[in-house]
């Protein structure tokens, strides 16, 4: 796979969608593409985050260590950004992400990820409007958890 | 039985504390013979001399000028020629005629006329001239013969007594006091031994012959002039002698500034190196231009005193120069008023005036010989003066030959007081008991003077009052040769020496040469030569080629035990996985162990078979003679190999013209240029927007900020002409960008399959292109061979790690350190290792790394008492837990004594000693201490 190629599945992503290709293609050619084996990991719980990963081919885990052994929050897929929460809060990373199967990513270091936000003010717009997506989300998805206490009368 | 301190007197150190403080006694203690018998070599060559200054006057009166010829012959000391007639026609002269006036007590006994010695041959004028003229060539010869013999002698001498200077300085400097050590900056000590005693070697060959020479000459000529006139004397004496009286008080001044001078410039040399070490606090504390002032006002300083210096030596000068042509005034004006009034006559004052010609000469140089004697005389002393510190180590301390002993019987203190340098009580009245064998740890809080406890113990620090003592000896009176061998110490900041890890590990082995090399015929001689000078030099006569291991003393037999004790050392303090990673990225020369070298050849084909399985397969692609390999750049697919040569490195080589020659033959110059015209393209477009200095073009860029036009240009004169009209430059600037690409790295997709084709095609012919010298630069992969250019796992591998593959390093690592251990290869990786340069101060490790080299190094001879002060304090707290076990254990039977940053640490000791405030606050094993209230259990639960 040449740049080209990354640089068309990068367009995919939303949040890369509005982004000039040539933008792309300097992302592409400044990251690194890392394959994993299934069951390699990407990074653990923990670790200082240091990079973000866009999935361009497979499945990841996204598991958080709880008393009890090992909690799967999310299952994440082609397309999809995983580790960005750490790098843009600067927080160690807080779940374990793991190849499900043999996976494909374009690692953006941290130093490059924010060079090309402050190089092109529209990717920070592109990521912040993906956030609050994701905030809407989590929102959402709390709302429905209260009704549901509610109803059971746990609240 | 321990021997007294005190052995055998030895040749290299004055016994004595204090160093001769006049130079000239000095000198003339340690080179009296050599000394007297270059004057003998003086006095005999002014007679040669003397005789090639008369020489010229017979060549001219009698040879030329024919006076020998005529009847009445001139007279000459020597040559007494002496018309005489041998034929009709042909006068002739005696040549080498030797005639002796006896003295008048003499004639009495053999009568009055000149006694003839040899009646010379006679010959006629021309070969007369000849003869004399090869006879004034001869004298020419043997006084050049004599100058150099006695400059020779000179040198010689000069040089021996600089070497015995040096080194007895430098013996000083290893007995100095610890506190001594940060009182003197290392660069001024070095900068006195190195440069300031080095005049001193020119002077010594003068010291004694130069005046006794020139004084000489001057008594001469003043005796002649007395003999003429007694007032002219008088004059010439009184003149001399305000000469003698008023320069020396000038010079006094002058004198003090050479002082300063030497004063200013050592501190210069001190500052300097400050700043040198202090670079980095400098930058992060942007005081640069405080620097500069600092040294700017030195320089000022340095340069008022040494202008100053300069005035006053031609103020010195020209009074000088004044005064002796005072001489001449006085001779004219009396002499003259003496000869006109007929007291003295005008041959008489034409003599006196012509001796006095000789004069200035040998006074002048007297006077430069006595200010050069005054200023070597102050060098000496301003040296000398900081080599003598209070409480300097007795050379019996470290005596050369070394009696050793056993030390047996508790460690006891009593009452011991220690101080820092300013006075300050570290320790009061300690008093403590160490049976043999016995384990014991120090604690106390900051301030409580826990260090000076090891520090006294490593005789570091001396104490103020109280004794100690191991059985029956007072600890600081045994020499080195026996504490330095029985009792280690490791500290918190190990020094390591630029070496190797094995060097630095065995360094407290290297007490004394135990087996002397071999040495054969010209080798013995030079040997012996070589000791001979030693002796003269006052310079010890080890042998550094010999073997100062002392193996005995690290329970091992011989070399190779010793490696496997070093091994077994390296676990012990947990170094040896990273010795091992070190031996793995080491290198070897195949030809200096050949066996290992085929050991990797074989390991190599096994890891080869291993990593066909598919686990593995995607993380290493090998290298194969038929297969273009993506992993690796372009140039390294071309050559197939790798050097260690710097300008044969993927991003150089394009520079050597024989490499593109070989492109061309091989006909790839269109393939490869076009690849670099699309890596031009490629960078102008990614890098176009972004400014000149943006970080991206450092990490990312084949081309740089600067260039980046330069290049569009190119590609603008290719877009409209093609690459024909591209001249060699601007092609060879192409070429080179497309030599470091890596495909599976930098994905450009600039390779495709027939590309790789014609790449690997070209291969095959491009090493036949290039020249033999080349060649043998070049390590060709070959997978039977071993490459010398590569690491020990490059060479395993014999492939690429492949770019992306998540821990490809680590798994393939894992891989290889399987298959390395069923070849049994993991010692001789280890010793590949031990190989490892630790760079200078052992800056290329970790500080943990270093502490835990201290550690090996203090534990490798085996001490009867081993005095840690806080050696593992920068390793993780695991760690340190494990080492407190291993070396309890490897030091089972002996004494140890570790002073503890952490308190939980001392559980695992026998018996702990609590300080605080400098004072024993209590004593006993750890469980009986830990109870409420306890100082033990306060130290504890701060942890």
């Amino acid at each position: 796979m040449s740049i080209n190629q990354e640089v068309e599945l990068l367009r995919r992503i939303p949040l890369f969608a509005k982004i000039d290709p040539a933008k792309l293609r300097l992302l592409a050619f400044a990251s690194e593409r890392i394959s994993y084996q299934a069951g390699d990991e990407l990074f653990h719980q923990g670790d200082p985050a240091d990079a973000a990963y866009i999935i361009m081919d497979g499945n990841v885990d996204v598991t958080v260590d709880i008393p009890s052994g090992r909690l799967t929050v999310a299952k994440l897929g082609r397309d999809e950004i995983v580790g960005d929460i750490g790098i843009i809060c600067d927080v160690p990373r807080t779940a374990t992400v793991t190849a499900d199967d043999p996976t494909v990513v374009l690692r953006i270091t941290k130093e490059l990820f924010f060079q090309m936000i402050n190089d092109f003010p529209a990717m920070g717009v592109e990521i912040m409007r993906v956030l609050a997506q994701r905030l809407e989300h989590t929102n959402a998805a709390l709302r429905s958890c209260r009704q549901k206490l509610d109803a059971a009368g746990l609240h | 039985m321990v021997p007294r301190a005190g052995g055998p007197e030895d040749p290299g150190r004055t016994g004595d504390e204090a160093v001769e403080p006049n130079l000239f006694k000095y000198i003339w203690r340690h080179s009296r013979p050599e000394q007297l018998a270059i004057l003998a070599i003086v006095v005999v060559s002014q007679v040669f001399y003397f005789l090639s200054l008369d020489l010229p006057k017979t060549i001219v009166n009698e040879a030329i000028q024919g006076e020998a010829f005529q009847a009445e012959g001139g007279q000459s000391l020597a040559f007494e020629p002496a018309g005489e007639d041998l034929g009709p026609g042909k006068p002739t002269a005696p040549f080498l005629r030797i005639v002796v006036t006896a003295p008048d007590f003499m004639k009495g006994v053999v009568g009055d006329g000149p006694i003839m010695i040899f009646e010379g041959i006679p010959l006629t004028q021309i070969p007369y001239l000849v003869a004399l003229s090869l006879l004034f060539f001869l004298l020419v010869v043997i006084n050049g013969l004599f100058k150099l013999q006695i400059n020779t002698q000179k040198g010689r001498m000069g040089e021996r007594m600089l070497r015995r200077l040096r080194f007895e300085l430098f013996d000083r400097v290893l007995r100095f006091p610890q506190l001594q050590f940060r009182k003197v900056k290392q660069a001024e000590i070095a900068t006195m031994i190195k440069d300031e005693v080095e005049p001193l070697g020119g002077f010594i060959g003068d010291a004694f012959v130069q005046p006794a020479f020139l004084g000489g000459q001057a008594l001469t000529a003043l005796l002649f002039i007395v003999t003429q006139s007694v007032w002219l004397g008088a004059i010439t004496v009184a003149i001399l002698g305000l000469q003698g009286f008023i320069i020396p008080k000038l010079r006094v001044k002058v004198l003090q500034l050479g002082k300063q001078r030497q004063l200013t410039a050592r501190q210069l040399a001190g500052r300097i190196a400050e700043c040198v070490d202090g670079s980095a606090d400098i930058h992060v504390h942007d005081t640069s231009n405080y620097e500069r002032a600092e040294i700017a006002a030195r320089l000022a300083r340095i340069f008022d005193i040494r202008f100053e210096l300069y005035q006053r030596k031609f103020a010195i000068k020209f009074l000088n120069n004044m005064l002796a042509q005072l001489t001449p005034f006085f001779f004219y004006l009396v002499g003259g008023y003496l000869a006109i009034t007929g007291r003295m006559d005008i041959g008489g004052l034409v003599a006196v005036i012509a001796a006095y010609k000789d004069l200035p000469g040998p006074v002048k140089e007297l006077i430069d010989w006595d200010q050069q004697r005054q200023d070597v005389q102050i060098k000496y002393e301003q040296v000398i003066d900081q080599f003598q510190p209070e409480g300097m180590l007795p050379p019996e301390m470290q005596p050369i030959d070394a009696p050793d002993g056993k030390l047996e019987g508790p460690l006891v203190l009593a009452n011991v007081t220690l101080a820092d340098e300013g006075g300050a009580r570290l320790i009061e009245n300690l008093a403590a008991r160490l049976a043999p064998g016995e384990q014991v740890a120090v604690l106390g809080g900051p301030g409580s003077g826990r260090e000076a406890v090891a520090l006294v113990l490593a005789r570091l620090l001396e104490p103020v009052a109280g004794h100690i003592a191991i059985g029956p000896h007072n600890l600081f009176e045994l020499p080195e040769s026996v504490t330095g061998r029985r009792i280690s110490y490791a500290g918190a900041d190990p020094y390591l020496f630029p070496t190797s890890v094995r060097e630095n590990l065995i360094y407290g082995l290297k007490h004394r040469p135990v087996k002397p090399p071999l040495y054969e015929g010209d080798a013995l001689r030079l040997h012996e030569a070589a000791l001979r000078e030693a002796r003269r030099s006052g310079n010890p006569e080890f042998d550094i080629a010999a073997d100062w291991i002392d193996y005995e003393s690290a329970g091992a037999a011989d070399g190779q035990a010793l490696e496997a004790r070093l091994v077994e050392l390296l676990q012990t303090v947990e170094l040896d996985e990273d010795v091992y990673q070190f031996g793995l990225r080491g290198a070897i020369d195949p030809e200096m162990r050949p066996e290992l070298a085929k050991a990797v050849v074989e390991a190599r084909a096994d890891l080869s078979r291993r990593l066909a399985d598919p686990a593995f397969a995607a993380l290493v692609e090998p290298f194969d003679p038929e297969r273009y390999n993506k992993n690796l750049s372009v140039s390294e697919n071309l050559l197939f190999g790798t050097s260690r040569d710097p300008a044969l490195s993927p991003e150089n080589i394009m520079d050597n013209a024989e490499v593109q020659r070989a492109v061309e033959r091989v006909g790839l110059a269109d393939d490869i240029l076009d690849m670099g015209r699309q890596i031009a393209e490629t960078m102008v477009e990614l890098f176009a927007d972004l400014p000149p200095g943006h970080p991206f073009f450092e990490q990312f860029s084949f081309i740089g900020a600067e260039d980046l036009p330069e290049f569009r240009a190119l590609l603008a004169q290719i877009g409209k002409s093609g690459f024909g009209a591209l001249n060699a430059a601007q092609r060879a600037k192409l070429m080179k960008l497309a030599f470091p690409y890596i495909e599976a790295r930098h994905r450009l997709g600039l390779i495709d399959e027939a590309m790789e084709q014609r790449l690997c095609e070209a291969r095959k012919r491009f090493a036949g292109e290039l020249t033999e010298s080349l060649r043998a630069r070049i390590e060709f992969y070959d997978r039977e061979r071993y490459s010398a250019a590569a690491s020990l796992q490059d060479n395993i591998l014999f492939g690429r790690l492949v770019y992306g593959q998540a821990q490809a390093a680590a798994k393939v690592g894992r891989l290889v350190a399987e298959v390395l251990d069923q070849h049994h290869m993991r010692p001789a990786v280890l010793a590949v290792g031990l190989d490892f340069q630790v760079g200078i101060a052992g800056k290329r490790l970790t500080a943990a790394q270093r502490q835990k080299i201290g550690l090996g190094r203090a534990l490798v001879k085996n001490p009867q008492l081993l005095v840690l002060n806080e050696a593992i304090n920068l390793l993780d707290n695991q760690a340190q837990l494990r080492l407190v076990d291993r070396v309890r254990e490897a030091s089972k039977g002996r004494g140890l004594l570790w002073v503890l940053h952490r308190a939980d640490l001392a559980r695992k000791f026998d018996r702990v000693l609590v300080l605080k405030d400098g004072r024993l606050a209590e004593e006993g094993p750890p469980a009986e201490l830990e109870r409420r209230g306890s100082a033990f259990a306060e130290l504890a639960n701060a942890v």
